[in-house]
């Protein structure tokens, strides 16, 4: 049989497109789709060792690495920035690996691999946001035990977390989860939304891209599809409330994005500043 | 002699997975799938693209195309046959076994519910079947021709089931539509 070589296939002689051989691909590939039909349920996989350190969000690469084609453009983002160490290589080992184009701005990118933030510029339809996670299972603190989340998943039965969450509003006075605040998917699944600041959560919520979860050291996948519920959790009478640092940014004045703050020099100083780099600097017309 | 596959199997494979992804992100949506193969009739060439993209020895897969279509899809893919409640992927050019006989999964695995890939004589992105549920906002509707008889019915009875379920691909020429587990027709 004679099958024609395509010239991006040529040009990445000795190494597999994207990097990840093509069982593993169609694996995580059938592992996604499932997890999109069914929002907000994780989906375990054989995770393969990827060249970096599980630290470095090996689960979000290899979804990153599964999906990508020549046409997309990548952004990657970790806490907002798109120049830290980690963001910088996972930028460079795709643009090794599988040449495709890639951006810091979010409106460009067609697929956008985060570490513990979303970002401020509305997503809109067709964009791919590919969560890196560092522990998927939301119910891990109060029942170690594999087997044990599995059945509570299964008959959707979160009353453990209901009744912690509670314990924690009685001896705090507010639901003041900062980071990590578990969301109901579709109104059936309790989902981790990863190491992202609550301020971020209502954007999960009818979003118009698709949302793609990553678990290396887990080996778990998971998503939440365009235009789904995702729901905080929280109580009548202790409503979820998004923390935000009551400022404006200190370099483009937004009082409505998360801010990061900053030490400005040894003498204390300090400042509140976008922590999403791209829609600061695009504000600032840069 | 055999028929082709993926001219490139790397990238044809990836663009074929996306255009799954994207109708599964968007149930009723028609999405192309090019470049897709020209498998041995009555396989469409959208089915033999999902069969080319997802398939391997890892995924027990039912079909009923006949003699050659069942050569291509081992030839190409590796993927062995099963009957239907134990395949994960069924190819259906004519009337799929009952639903309810498939393979659903369970409440602790639902991810081991089936795909049904499904030839229908033509897919229009306004049509008689109103969706309704995640990745669609609001509401849309797709036009169907050529359905089983009582197949809308007999996946209406398996939604109380959710999360166990199926994921239904209707394929028309080198198009599909999807409707995920979730979707509910209206
Ligand atoms: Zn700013």
């Amino acid at each position: 049989m004679n099958i024609p070589v395509n010239p991006v296939a040529e040009q990445l002689a000795g190494y597999n497109f994207a990097y990840l051989d093509e069982a593993t691909k169609r694996m995580i590939r059938r592992a996604i789709l499932k997890a999109v039909a069914v929002p907000g349920h994780q989906v375990p996989f054989g995770a393969r060792e990827m060249p970096l350190p599980y630290g470095w969000g090996t689960g979000g690469i290899q979804v990153t690495a599964s999906i990508l084609g020549p046409r997309d453009v990548l952004k990657v983002i970790d806490q907002g920035a798109d120049d830290t160490t980690n963001a910088v290589s996972i930028r460079r080992f795709f643009g090794r690996v599988a040449g495709v184009r890639t951006t810091d701005r979010t409106r460009e990118a067609t697929i956008v691999q985060t570490r513990h933030r979303i970002p401020e510029t509305a997503l809109r339809e067709g964009q791919v946001l590919v969560y890196q996670v560092p522990m998927p299972e939301p119910l891990f603190r109060l029942e170690p035990r594999v087997s044990e989340t599995t059945r509570l998943h299964a008959l959707g039965d979160y009353g453990l977390m209901q009744v912690r969450l509670y314990e924690d509003i009685v001896k705090h006075g507010e639901v003041a989860t900062a980071y990590n605040h578990p969301v109901m998917v579709n109104a059936r699944y309790l989902m981790s939304p990863s190491p992202i600041p609550s301020f971020d959560n209502p954007k999960m919520h009818m979003n118009p891209a698709l949302q793609l979860f990553g678990a290396g050291r887990e080996k778990r996948i998971y998503a939440v599809p365009p235009y789904t519920a995702v729901q905080s959790l929280d109580f009548e009478d202790h409503p979820f409330r998004p923390i935000r640092a009551p400022h404006a940014c200190a370099l483009c004045n937004s009082t409505e994005s998360y801010l990061d703050e900053v030490i400005t020099d040894d003498q204390g100083g300090r400042m509140f500043v976008c922590s999403d780099t791209d829609y600061c600097a695009e504000r600032r017309g840069e | 002699m055999m028929q082709p596959g993926f001219a490139d199997p790397v990238l044809d494979a990836q663009s074929a997975f996306r255009a799954v992804l994207e109708a599964l992100s968007h149930p009723g949506r028609i999405i192309p799938i090019a470049p897709a193969p020209i498998p041995p009739a009555p396989l469409s060439p959208a089915m033999g693209a999902l069969a080319l993209a997802l398939c391997d020895a890892d995924t027990p897969v039912w079909q009923d195309g006949g003699a050659q279509a069942a050569d291509w899809l081992r030839f190409h893919t590796g993927a062995p046959f099963a009957e239907a409640p134990a395949a994960m992927f069924l190819f259906a050019t004519g009337r799929p076994p009952a639903l309810s006989t498939l393979n659903l999964g369970t409440d602790e695995v639902p991810q081991d519910g089936a795909t049904l890939v499904l030839n229908v004589a033509s897919l229009k992105a306004q049509g008689t079947l109103r969706l309704r549920g995640p990745g669609i906002k609001d509401e849309v509707s797709l036009g169907v021709e050529g359905l089983p008889e009582n197949f809308l019915a007999e996946r209406a009875a398996l939604r109380p089931h959710f999360p166990r379920g199926l994921d239904i691909v209707f394929c028309c020429g080198a198009q599909i539509a999807a409707l995920p587990r979730t979707t509910e027709v209206i």
